[in-house]
């Protein structure tokens, strides 16, 4: 007799679920994240979408925010499991500062300890569903790495998860150069986050840009970018062909 | 015709519940129907359930799972009440749910609106979907109901409701989701938590505005035909 409905298929490999605990799906996702470094330290840009399979549920989700006082973390993926990262980041910047001895957790050591928190989690098939970018300024040098949820973790000077992998990146790799003003910067940022919002389904329009420098963290307040739809092949492609295209 | 209804299927709570926030505090609104597969289980269930004195939680998503974790945050609310010294808040309360309903999320599936009023700050709505996700919202709605509502809240909300512009907002949203959603039904609840305190309201189906396609309730056919209307048996 069927009492409980399992959500095991019949013929799955995978041993009794009711008591590992480990994320099968996401739920509720973010979709990209993208960063680059500039003259004064770091620019990410994030849109506040939370969304739930295909629709596009939560509209004002913050996925950046600072990590003590030398770091800033932006997360696409699960939001519980991004939220449940802020808990851990929380208590670790908390024991840091206990210590007080002068010292404080930088960006280069936060990244680190994320990339093992994730690895492990992945090692354990219960994987944090997140693709996390980690940046800071510390002591002037500045720092700007990304972790995935199967804990590859790697820097760069330009980085983005998801979509942005795949959109933004081609264009970062055309026109990102050192020492960027943070007005180019913040322009190339939105240049990304448009193509993005033309062409990612679960882009939402109401985004926010973060920067970090040595002086601290500045997140914007929540602001739409305009889209372009004039052009002439757009009012009438179908004009001429037979059929609908 | 489906004679084999399947009374073993999971009692789910194909629903709608919305909680909205309005200057003074919050007003939560649920349908009352609960369903085993086909099968309607309960048409008149309570989905709205108390948490605390002045914390309240809607309940979608499994009947057991929800029950289940609704009864374990009360549990650890009486207790931090006692401890605390005063009502807990309803961020609180809200935080237990995300708890249970995080480090469980591949047992459990049940999506829930926490909605309360505290005196440090006044009314607030909490939203946790499956997953265990906590969002605070103005306004939040949920259920399986909830996805014919999403383009109604975004035309109608507004800040800064009065009390009975809220009620008015949520007996009508959750009357039109029951109207389209098959897995809501029976009436409407509606639970108004403020400094004042907490005020319970039932709206039985008849008593809901018509919308399209629904036409006013008889008694019987008779009472149309004696009725001096002319032709009322003509198509």
């Amino acid at each position: 007799m069927n009492f409980m409905a399992s959500k095991q298929p019949e013929n799955s490999l995978l041993g009794p679920e009711s008591d590992s605990q480990r994320t099968l799906y996401p739920y509720v996702t973010g979709t990209s994240v993208v960063a680059l470094k500039y003259k004064d330290g770091i620019l990410m840009a994030a849109d506040m979408g939370g969304s739930y399979g295909s629709t596009l549920r939560y509209k004002s989700v913050e996925r950046m925010k600072p990590i003590g006082k030398h770091s800033l973390l932006g997360a696409s993926g699960e939001i519980s499991d991004f939220q449940e990262i802020l808990r851990y980041l929380d208590e670790l910047i908390l024991y840091d500062n206990m210590w007080d001895d002068g010292n404080s957790l930088g960006p280069k050591e936060v990244h680190n300890y994320l990339t093992r928190v994730m690895y492990n989690r992945r090692n354990k098939f219960n994987p944090l569903w997140n693709s996390l970018v980690l940046g800071g300024v510390k002591n002037g040098q500045k720092y700007l790495g990304t972790v995935s949820m199967i804990g590859v973790n790697f820097e760069d000077n330009h980085v983005a998860t998801g979509f942005g992998n795949h959109l933004a990146r081609p264009i970062l790799r055309q026109e990102w150069h050192e020492n960027l003003s943070f007005e180019n910067g913040v322009r190339l940022l939105e240049k990304c986050m448009r193509v993005l919002l033309y062409r990612d389904r679960s882009a939402v329009n109401k985004l926010q840009i973060a920067k970090i420098t040595e002086d601290g963290v500045t997140i914007s307040q929540p602001y739409s970018l305009k889209t372009y739809w004039e052009f002439s092949a757009f009012e009438n492609p179908a004009q001429g062909a037979i059929g609908s295209w | 015709m489906d004679l084999e209804m399947n009374l073993n299927a999971p009692h789910s709570m194909g629903t709608t519940i919305i909680g909205v926030t309005y200057n003074g505090g919050v007003v939560l609104g649920a349908d009352s129907r609960t369903s085993t597969g086909m099968y309607v289980a309960n048409r008149a269930s309570d989905k709205i359930t108390q948490l605390t004195d002045n914390v309240y939680v809607c309940r979608s998503g499994s009947a057991a799972d929800s029950q289940i974790v609704s009864d374990y945050v009360r549990y650890f609310l009486h207790q931090h009440t006692i401890q605390l010294g005063q009502s807990a808040t309803s961020k609180v309360a809200a935080n237990l749910i995300r708890l249970l309903s995080y480090n469980n999320k591949n047992m459990l599936e049940t999506g829930l609106i926490v909605g309360g009023w505290d005196k440090y700050e006044g009314g607030k709505i909490y939203a946790i979907p499956l997953g265990g996700t906590l969002i605070e919202q103005p306004f939040a709605i949920g259920g399986s109901g909830s996805s014919y509502l999403y383009g109604f809240f975004d035309q109608a909300w507004k800040e800064g409701m009065t009390k009975d512009e809220a009620e008015q907002l949520v007996v009508k949203a959750v009357s039109l989701a029951i109207a389209r959603d098959g897995a809501s039904g029976g009436v409407v609840r509606t639970v108004i938590i403020n400094s004042e305190g907490v005020t319970r309201n039932f709206y039985p189906g008849d008593k809901l505005q018509l919308w399209h396609e629904e036409l006013e309730p008889q008694n019987s056919l008779l009472d149309l035909l004696n009725s001096s209307s002319p032709e009322p048996m003509n198509i």
